[in-house]
């Protein structure tokens, strides 16, 4: 049978690593940086000052406003105090609560299973997740609850786990489906309750025969649950493509999958929700990827958020001294680091560490057309024709005739590109001037 | 590790190992397809004429660039190789040396750079090139030879397309298909030019929809012509075989720079091609219309690429 995928796409080399390693816990470090803004929306305003006593899993920022996710503090300790800290996604310094772990690692309320959790209303749980401060982990960190909590115009028929996991290099999903494929499951089955949906559907792609080995085993006593195993091929992970793929549904222009009745969430945060709602546990953890060709210490870790980038890496046994680059997330979409100061945070679903061999870097060369960024392109937009508008300066036609809004910034287009065409660079910039002008 | 060193970035961090320089010199590489068939039915001085050819479109192209303020080893990037190759192969075997170099400086200098160099240009290069060549030399671009395996006593002077256009004598399939007949250097063996155009397919530099709507296309009107008079028309299999059709549908056509950029708008392209082919080589002077079907269906390639944009995800 063919395997359910969508248009377009590349074929990335997959460095799959660390699909072999369990997932190890790493210490609490000497020092927590926790930063305020994890998620997408506004930062989380602080509920401690410096001086205060905190313990793991207590309140420390609350959320502000309607999208915005409260933060918890990642173990036991003094505030020292709170700074501008470097942030490993919004590219500049931001405001990050600084912990002195006590060494106790206290629980401020011991997760304990709730009774009849599974009878848990929509309410309860969109409530759970939100006090839990869960949000997207799969890279994207967008509130759960938000997401979990449609208007009453849309109603959902369709969720969708994404265990797609198409980034190279990246193994964390793929471990949570191999070591924890049930409470993956349970959390597919409270986010189904939340939002009154009839079918679930739990995406792998195909070159991760482990985890789809034992979704399978488990699945059987989820009744509407199906195991849909999709076609390893970057960006089969993306939201949209996703559910192009599983349903033949397309997510209009400028929507969002409510609009075609789905709902897509990322394996881990299905794990985060079970974990809310089962034992009113906080998002103070999370497992991710650490790879790389420079990376001596390879494999799947669960962090404390707010550990440096720089204790992972010694924690897990070093690095090269060639590395170059450092990445939060994938090698595809990921962010570029300056410094290793950076902390996780609870959308870091990977640290790669590269050197010159992987991380080239390459001459822009005048495009010769050859439209292999067309072929690629998984939103159907013409890559080479947005880059030429984008460098004439005229970006509303950019956005009006060739779709500059309707793009991901997946890369694929860049990653094809022979001509070694920054696109992404370049629709980064032409969405920034369109901002700017409106 | 010093963090002074590292490096930032916009994703995606990883690239492909595709390069322009690797689709150009892949290009020439695939070229010794049909350029082997020029030596086999010509001699070596077909190979010449190539040598002399590429050699000045390079030359032509570095002068260019360095009055034009640009990085000048973009001479060496392979294009301005392809267009000199392309260019000889579309010549009679005899032609002489010094015309074709001009042809090659004519088509670097006036087809490619003074529209701005590589990707920049409207029209095929190699085939503006030769373009001059039949306006400026008429005699020497229609003077054909036979190959080493025709009786030189028998040889009439015309090419099976001349020979059906102007003396209704059909020459045998086997002949065309494997290229003991008269005509260009490397345009003469189907066999030869598909197997190039094959890897260049399978390489994934070419895009199968150009070369196959055109063939088909011109297959299909030919064939149609050919029924409505089987007596005055040629039939398709002689109209895919003989001439230029083949080196133009494998090499020309399939131009990155100048084809379109959809899927869909390539194939719409390649049957406006074959239509031409198929009008020209019946109803106008000419013996042979792929040289000119290519250069007009070039210049409404932007208004093709603008009819087939894609839709885009969600678009309704």
């Amino acid at each position: 049978m063919a395997k359910s995928t969508f248009k377009g796409g590349v074929h990335p080399p997959y460095c799959k690593y660390t699909t072999g390693k369990g997932i190890e816990k790493l210490p609490v470090p000497a020092t927590l940086y926790v930063p305020l803004s994890q998620h997408t929306g506004k930062p989380a305003k602080p509920l401690v000052k410096r001086g205060d006593e905190v313990k793991k899993g207590q309140k420390i920022a609350d959320a502000d406003g309607y999208i915005s996710a409260c933060i918890h503090a990642p173990t036991s300790g003094k505030v020292r105090t709170i700074i501008d800290h470097p942030h490993p996604v919004l590219l500049m310094s931001d405001f990050a609560i600084v912990i002195e772990p006590d060494g106790k690692d206290e629980w401020f309320e011991e997760p304990l299973e709730r009774v009849n959790w599974q009878e848990s209303s929509p309410e309860e749980i969109v409530n759970a997740v939100k006090e839990a401060g869960v949000v997207g982990l799969g890279g994207a960190a967008f509130p759960t609850h938000v997401k979990i909590s449609p208007p009453k115009d849309k109603s959902i028929d369709t969720v969708i786990i994404n265990g797609a996991e198409c980034e190279p290099f990246l193994t964390a999903d793929d471990r949570i489906l191999q070591e924890r494929a049930k409470d993956v499951l349970w959390g597919a089955f409270l986010i189904k309750r939340a939002v009154g949906a009839s079918r679930v559907f739990i995406a792998v792609e195909d070159n991760k025969p482990l985890a789809i080995g034992k979704v399978s085993d488990v699945i059987k006593e989820f009744p509407s649950f199906e195991l849909k195993v999709v076609k390893t091929k970057y960006p089969e992970g993306a939201e949209k493509q996703l559910i192009k793929a599983l349903t033949d549904r397309e997510v209009p222009r400028g929507g969002l999958p409510m609009d075609v009745n789905c709902l897509v969430q990322n394996v881990q945060t299905a794990v985060a929700i079970y974990e809310a709602v089962r034992f009113g546990k906080p998002l103070i953890e999370r497992v991710l990827t650490l790879s790389g060709d420079g990376a001596r210490g390879a494999g799947n870790y669960l962090v404390r958020i707010g550990t440096r980038f720089l204790d992972v890496v010694e924690m897990t046994g070093d690095m090269s001294d060639d590395v170059i680059k450092v990445i939060n997330g994938g090698p595809m979409m990921g962010i570029s680091q300056y410094t290793l100061e950076v902390p996780v945070i609870k959308g870091t679903s990977g640290i790669l560490l590269f050197t010159q061999k992987t991380a080239r870097r390459f001459e822009e060369y005048t495009c010769i057309r050859c439209s292999k960024c067309v072929d690629v392109c998984p939103m159907g937009l013409l890559p080479l024709m947005l880059v030429d508008y984008i460098k004439a300066g005229r970006f509303t036609e950019a956005k009006e005739k060739y779709g500059l809004s309707d793009c991901m910034e997946c890369g694929c287009c860049a990653f094809v590109c022979p001509s070694k065409i920054n696109h992404v660079q370049w629709v980064k910039f032409g969405k920034q001037e369109l901002r700017r002008s409106s | 590790m010093n963090e002074k060193n590292l490096v930032l970035s916009v994703s995606p961090h990883i690239r492909s190992e595709e390069s322009v320089k690797k689709v150009m010199w892949f290009t020439v590489l695939s070229l010794a397809f049909p350029a082997a068939s020029a030596v086999y039915f010509f001699g070596l001085y077909p190979l010449l004429v190539m040598l002399v050819s590429a050699f000045t479109a390079v030359v032509a192209e570095c002068i260019l660039l360095k009055l034009r303020g640009r990085d000048v080893s973009q001479c060496l990037d392979g294009s301005a190789v392809v267009t000199g190759i392309l260019l000889a192969l579309t010549l009679p075997p005899r032609f002489p040396l010094w015309e074709a170099a001009l042809g090659a400086a004519f088509a670097i200098v006036f087809a490619k750079q003074f529209f701005g160099g590589i990707g920049q240009n409207i029209f095929n290069p190699a085939l503006v090139g030769r373009a001059f060549l039949m306006a400026a030399f008429p005699v020497d671009a229609t003077t054909w030879s036979p190959t080493r395996f025709m009786s030189p006593d028998t040889f009439t002077g015309a090419t099976p397309l001349a020979n059906f256009k102007f003396e209704k004598v059909l020459t045998p399939y086997k002949d065309l298909f494997f290229g003991n007949v008269a005509g260009s250097m490397g345009e003469t063996s189907a066999l030869l030019i598909i197997l190039g155009g094959l890897v260049l397919i399978l390489k994934g530099y070419v895009d199968f929809r150009l070369p196959l709507s055109y063939i088909a296309s011109v297959f299909c009107f030919g064939g149609i012509m050919w029924l409505i008079n089987p007596s005055k028309y040629p039939d398709p299999l002689f109209h895919i075989l003989a001439g230029g059709l083949m080196l133009g549908a494998f090499y020309m056509i399939t131009d990155m720079v100048t084809s379109p950029i959809t899927r869909k708008g390539r194939v719409i392209y390649g049957i406006l091609g074959g239509f031409l082919v198929v009008l020209i080589r019946l109803f106008a002077g000419y013996p042979e219309g792929v040289m000119f079907s290519i250069l007009i269906v070039n210049s409404i390639r932007p208004w093709i690429d603008r009819l087939t944009k894609p839709r885009v995800l969600g678009e309704v």
